[in-house]
């Protein structure tokens, strides 16, 4: 009798601590949804999405999210031209190349740089990369778009390259085999079998590393600047959603004003963009998943 | 040994061998193996293994789960190369020449003696692409029309073209098993191997994909010569020239066919055969 009662406590005990995640999830969507929509109660919402100018801490505030939106964009890109070549070349080595011995060492290590805490990539980013590349391109300003992407990209290169290399290895042994039999190097066989057969799997882990981009925020916090600027310059500061809503929540903005309200939408429309990323990176690694169970 | 206790369906396999004539012993060796050593890191998986394959004629390698013939036969085109952690001693002849010597280019190697396996492995492609990649990677075929003819023409040596020939851009997965085992012997063929090695190719089919891949092994052993492993003991006899008994990592004994199957020199293989042991 006394086992069938602390059954019965674990069994809700153990239901209230995954319901209280879930109802924390759901509160911060409505949260979100509540303030947004007081938001767009005063901001009309095509104004609020295809407004080229963000000035709402001015006396003559104005609400276009684009160049946030650009920010972000821009940002996200350059971290993923660094972070898709080098994953990928990575994995290919990793899953294809390495001996087992190697592998074990480094898949762990290459890991241990997404343990770096994202506040020390900002620092590293704006005191070494920065003055570095400004070496190179003397017109670059000290707050810019391309130091925070570049290092953005080395801070998601080992989740591009971990998640590539578990699709690539996840191949069966069969289709390499298969054509090694008919002559196939094997480089060959690593681009035009493996990385083929592996896409929707590869493809899963690039979204997935996209939108940890456009969410990463202390990096470029630190070391894009905060000027909204629409542009596609990587040399000028300008500011991304999550930079924005950092300086706002920082600030002294009062509560329930417009302005407050502002970090809501930025907030929301963020969510919706990082949501719908790893919807479609779900989706891409269960058909993955289906092609060879 | 008397006669009644063989299993009657083996018997009925060779009496296809009755109306051909005999298996040509004279054929010229084409592959040799001499005192062949295999390890999987310390693991001894063949053990002083000895043989002498002929040309164009069909050899059966039968014997237990893990009595090593696949391993055997994986050491023939060095497909063994690719697991980590193995080692050989020992020689291997194509033609006379050690498959194993460190000048030796495995790639060219691969492209003479070609391999089918025991799950059909057709690359996530096309039908056609499947069967042409071969042709691609060799750099076999000049222009686009030639590329076309080989691909039809080991679609029709496989004996898949007709299923196929309507929907040759249609991906390979979604054939049945029997047609992707067909269509990766044809992507083997494409490149006109020399020897064609088959791991248990039809131990996954049911038993009309496997009669007719035992009427294409028939069909094929004019241009190639043909190993084949085999757990079907009634396959091994109704498709083959010789046969190998393999036992813990051994050969126990290689002979003809016929032999084999009703005189075997050896107690084990007669255990074997007759379904004794095994």
């Amino acid at each position: 009798m006394r086992t069938r009662r602390l059954e019965w406590v674990i069994e809700h005990a153990l239901l209230a601590c995954a319901a209280l995640s879930v109802l924390t999830t759901a509160g911060i969507i409505a949260v979100l949804a509540v303030e947004t929509a007081g938001f767009l109660r005063e901001v009309p919402v095509l104004e609020f999405l295809t407004g080229t100018e963000w000035t709402p801490l001015f006396a003559n505030p104005r609400f276009g999210v684009l160049p946030l939106v650009a920010g972000t964009v821009l940002v996200s890109a350059i971290a993923m031209i660094v972070a898709l070549p080098m994953g990928l070349l990575s994995a290919i080595y990793l899953s294809e190349y390495a001996p087992d011995g190697l592998r074990r060492v480094v898949k762990p290590v290459l890991e241990v740089l997404a343990g770096v805490p994202t506040v020390v990539y900002g620092y590293f980013a704006l005191t070494s990369v920065t003055p570095l590349l400004q070496r190179v391109f003397p017109q670059m300003s000290g707050f810019n778009a391309l130091s925070p992407g570049i290092v953005m990209g080395i801070m998601i290169l080992p989740l591009v390259s971990s998640l590539a290399e578990d699709a690539m290895r996840a191949v069966p042994r069969g289709l390499r085999e298969g054509a090694y039999a008919l002559g196939a190097t094997r480089m060959q066989t690593a681009l035009q079998v493996v990385l083929p057969a592996a896409f929707s799997g590869i493809t899963a882990a690039f979204i997935l590393a996209v939108s940890r981009a456009v969410g990463e925020t202390m990096i470029v916090a630190i070391a894009a600047g905060q000027q909204p600027r629409l542009t596609a310059n990587p040399f000028v500061p300008l500011e991304t959603m999550t930079a924005y809503i950092v300086q706002v929540s920082l600030g002294d903005t009062p509560q329930g004003t417009l302005e407050y309200r502002t970090i809501f939408a930025v907030g929301m429309l963020l969510f919706l963009m990082t949501f719908g990323l790893n919807l479609v990176s779900t989706w891409l690694r269960d058909r993955f998943r289906e092609e060879y169970s | 040994m008397n006669r009644a206790s063989r299993p009657l369906s083996v018997v009925a396999g060779l009496a296809q061998h009755r109306g051909q004539p005999h298996a040509n012993v004279e054929a010229p060796v084409k592959i040799e193996a001499d005192r062949l050593n295999f390890y999987y890191g310390a693991k001894r998986a063949l053990d002083g293994i000895s043989i002498r394959i002929r040309a164009h004629l069909v050899t059966a390698f039968i014997g237990p789960s893990g009595c090593g013939k696949s391993t055997f036969l994986r050491t023939l085109n060095r497909m063994n190369d690719i697991i980590p952690a193995t080692r050989v001693e020992g020689r291997v002849l194509l033609d006379g020449r050690p498959i194993y010597a460190p000048d030796v280019d495995v790639v060219a190697l691969r492209r003479r003696v070609g391999m089918v396996f025991q799950k059909s492995n057709p690359f996530p492609k096309s039908i056609f692409e499947n069967v042409a990649y071969g042709l691609r990677i060799n750099g076999l075929a000049g222009s686009r029309s030639e590329l076309n003819d080989r691909v039809e023409e080991s679609l029709r040596q496989a004996a898949i073209f007709d299923e196929v020939k309507d929907r040759l851009h249609e991906s390979a997965l979604a054939l049945s098993g029997g047609q992707q085992q067909r269509l990766c012997i044809a992507r083997a063929l494409a490149i006109r191997p020399e020897v064609l090695l088959m791991d248990e190719p039809a131990s996954a089919l049911d038993p009309i994909a496997t009669q007719r891949i035992e009427e294409l092994i028939y069909d094929l052993k004019s241009s190639y010569t043909i190993v084949i492993v085999t757990h079907n003991m009634q396959q091994a006899a109704r498709v083959s020239d010789f046969t190998a008994f393999f036992w813990l990592g051994r050969l126990i004994e290689y002979d003809r066919t016929d032999r084999i199957f009703t005189a075997p020199a050896e107690k084990l293989t007669e255990d074997y055969v007759t379904g004794r042991c095994g």
